[in-house]
């Protein structure tokens, strides 16, 4: 049954999309990420993972953003699921 | 003279602006934060001439690293005087990424300083399916709005009109999240994007990303790197400058020498000591023997090998995802993916690598990295003697050589990070499309970093052959191989003779190990100096920067750091072999 559900980045699957809906905690971390594209209510595709809580990288807009580990976790996707 | 600032976000060409307005010789790459200090250039517009400012990449006016404090410490000062100047900022945007640029230039709106924005890199949206309405555009954001494609130069002779009109639009100040909305609205209000299929560079660009391909195509890269490189630097020394050499320049100094009368300390100071009667390029240490044959003839060759390998490297795009798969590694040596960068440029010459480190948010990051980078990671000068000497003994040396180095830079970082207070923050970049590197620009680029090689290292490579020369005339080598032969001989098994070599490592490391080959050594003798040599004090020029870039209680750290683990494993290797 599809329905909507909210993960982090880590928690997404590889290439999966959805859309940015908020950052749990970090301050500072959402404000560089807001700077470089990464804002609510935008379109975010997860292109790739890495090993061993290595860095992932996503696609928003006409951007590529290379992220760590920690910063994926606070950002919250909304998948359909 | 008015001022004209370079402004926007890293990796949109704003170097590449910088060059075609002013034809200073800029770096420029495709990655973001090239740039860490401001360039300043000159150009004229309407017979007036301007002071130009390449000025480092930032996302926002809220620093988050060094090199976007010096881009907000650069627009403060201009701000500050801008009311009797009549300075203008060029915001230059990325075209195929309005959303992400234009959040920056609602920030300079605020600033009360005229504005006209660059829209650069305009041919890429026409295949990548964006369509910009740049009248509406510049009805939105009331300052003049230039479509221009840095690398060709197109729309630039439009820019030199259009930039009177620049104004500062002072709109009230805003909050982030009002800012973030606007950039919202506007973008959904001006731009347009089309569907487009998948091209194979995208695929390329996903793979080469992907947690299962990802390390076999750097693995590819690396060893595709290092295999042109020796073939091009091998195959100019054996096939090019050797031939040539001993063609045309040693009967010329043979002729000299034989006029000076072939002995004598004007005669040694210039031709050099003749060995059997002839000049020993490698052993004579002349002024016009040794001095000219290490750089152009030993080192040159791989300058340029090396620098066309990085160029290429640079300009695709492909360094950034290396960054990405480097960062687990990375980590656990408290750094993270982006410091992958800074080494790789380090393996040219370790001045640039080190001024490369400020794109690195802490001062314990740029510690770690510069001090990594000093010890570990042998300059192409030093490289290219380091393989002179040793290849004739086949692979294996060289592979010891290379392999103690990096096993030191994993251990010393694993140790730094352990002890050093603080943590390594996360990576976080903006990874640029793959690019086909502009040849006109790569070769361009390359020129001028023979050229700076050359203009930098060739005196003090002489200086470095003189001063040997000096101390030898006057016994000073004498004194000071008694004085550390404990350490050089007791320790390392090195004849005390290798102290010298080790002095004016100080000066130059290529020439440092020209030293080492007129003392016969053996090849367990030679592997241990080249190592001793490259993790020992780094050379004058790196010492400036390091001091520049980590003050100079960090720097004695770090030379301290350096001294100890030299010896160390030189010591070790002695031990081992």
């Amino acid at each position: 049954m599809a329905g909507k559900k909210v993960v982090s980045l880590v928690e997404m699957a590889l290439g999966e999309g959805g859309f940015v809906v908020g950052f749990a905690g970090g301050h500072g971390v959402a404000r560089r990420l807001e700077a470089m594209g990464v804002r609510v209510g935008r379109p975010i595709i997860k292109k790739s993972q890495g090993f061993l809580r290595g860095p992932l990288t996503i696609q928003i807009g006409g951007t590529q953003i290379g992220l760590g580990h920690g910063m994926a976790h606070k950002v919250l996707v909304e998948v359909e699921r | 003279m008015k001022k004209i600032l370079l402004m926007g976000n890293p990796n949109v060409g704003k170097s590449a602006f910088f060059a075609r307005l002013t034809g200073v010789e800029v770096i420029t790459s495709n990655y973001p934060g090239t740039t860490v200090e401001y360039t300043r250039g000159y150009t004229l517009i309407a017979n007036e001439k301007y002071e130009v400012i390449d000025v480092p990449g930032t996302y926002t006016l809220d620093p988050t690293c060094k090199a976007e404090e010096i881009a907000c410490e650069m627009l403060k000062e201009v701000t500050k005087k801008i009311v009797q100047t009549g300075d203008v900022i060029i915001n230059v945007v990325d075209a195929t990424n309005l959303e992400r640029n234009l959040y920056l230039t609602m920030e300079l709106m605020e600033r009360p300083i005229p504005v006209i924005v660059a829209l650069n890199m305009y041919d890429e949206t026409r295949h990548r399916g964006i369509e910009i309405d740049i009248d509406k555009l510049k009805d939105w954001l009331h300052v003049p709005v230039v479509p221009t494609v840095a690398v060709t130069g197109e729309g630039f002779i439009k820019l030199s009109t259009e930039i009177f009109k620049a104004c500062a639009p002072r709109v009230r100040s805003h909050s982030t999240d009002e800012r973030l909305l606007d950039v919202g609205k506007l973008v959904k209000d001006v731009q347009r994007i089309h569907y487009r299929r998948h091209t194979w560079l995208d695929r390329l660009e996903e793979m080469s990303i992907h947690h299962l391909t990802g390390l076999p195509i750097a693995a590819l890269v690396a060893f595709v790197s290092f295999f042109v490189i020796r073939q091009i630097g091998e195959g100019l020394i054996d096939y090019l400058l050797k031939p040539a050499f001993e063609a045309f320049y040693t009967p010329l100094l043979m002729k000299l020498s034989g006029w000076m009368g072939g002995a004598g300390f004007w005669h040694d100071m210039l031709v050099g000591h003749l060995i059997n009667g002839r000049v020993d390029y490698m052993q004579s240490f002349g002024l016009l023997s040794t001095a000219i044959y290490i750089e152009l003839v030993a080192v040159l060759p791989y300058i340029i090998a090396f620098y066309l390998v990085l160029g290429i490297l640079e300009d695709s795009g492909y360094l950034p995802r290396l960054a990405v798969l480097m960062d687990n590694l990375l980590h656990r040596i408290g750094l993270h993916g982006f410091a992958i960068v800074p080494t790789l440029l380090a393996f040219g010459c370790n001045v640039p690598g080190i001024m490369a480190t400020r794109i690195l948010e802490s001062k314990r990051e740029r510690f770690i990295a510069s001090t990594l980078i000093s010890i570990g990671v042998p300059c192409a000068a030093l490289q290219a003697m380091i393989i002179g000497v040793l290849g004739r003994y086949g692979g294996g040396p060289i592979a010891i050589v290379y392999g103690t180095l990096f096993v030191s830079w994993l251990i010393i970082g694993f140790i730094l990070n352990r002890l050093l207070p603080g943590f390594s923050p996360e990576l976080l970049m903006e990874i640029p499309p793959y690019r086909f590197p502009p040849l006109r620009l790569l070769a361009r680029k390359l020129w001028w970093r023979i050229k700076a090689f050359l203009k930098e290292a060739l005196p003090v490579v002489m200086l470095g052959v003189v001063v040997v020369n000096l101390l030898y005339f006057v016994g000073f080598f004498n004194v000071l191989t008694v004085f550390f032969a404990p350490v050089i001989h007791g320790l390392l098994g090195l004849p005390q003779e290798a102290a010298a070599a080790v002095m004016i490592g100080f000066l130059r490391k290529d020439v440092a190990v020209g030293l080492l080959l007129p003392l016969n050594l053996t090849v367990k003798q030679l592997i241990v100096g080249c190592t001793l040599l490259a993790m020992f004090f780094p050379c004058v020029a790196t010492f400036a920067v390091l001091f520049r870039e980590l003050g100079w209680k960090d720097m004695l750290k770090s030379t301290m750091i350096m001294v100890f683990f030299a010896l160390l494993a030189g010591a070790a290797l002695n031990l081992i072999l």
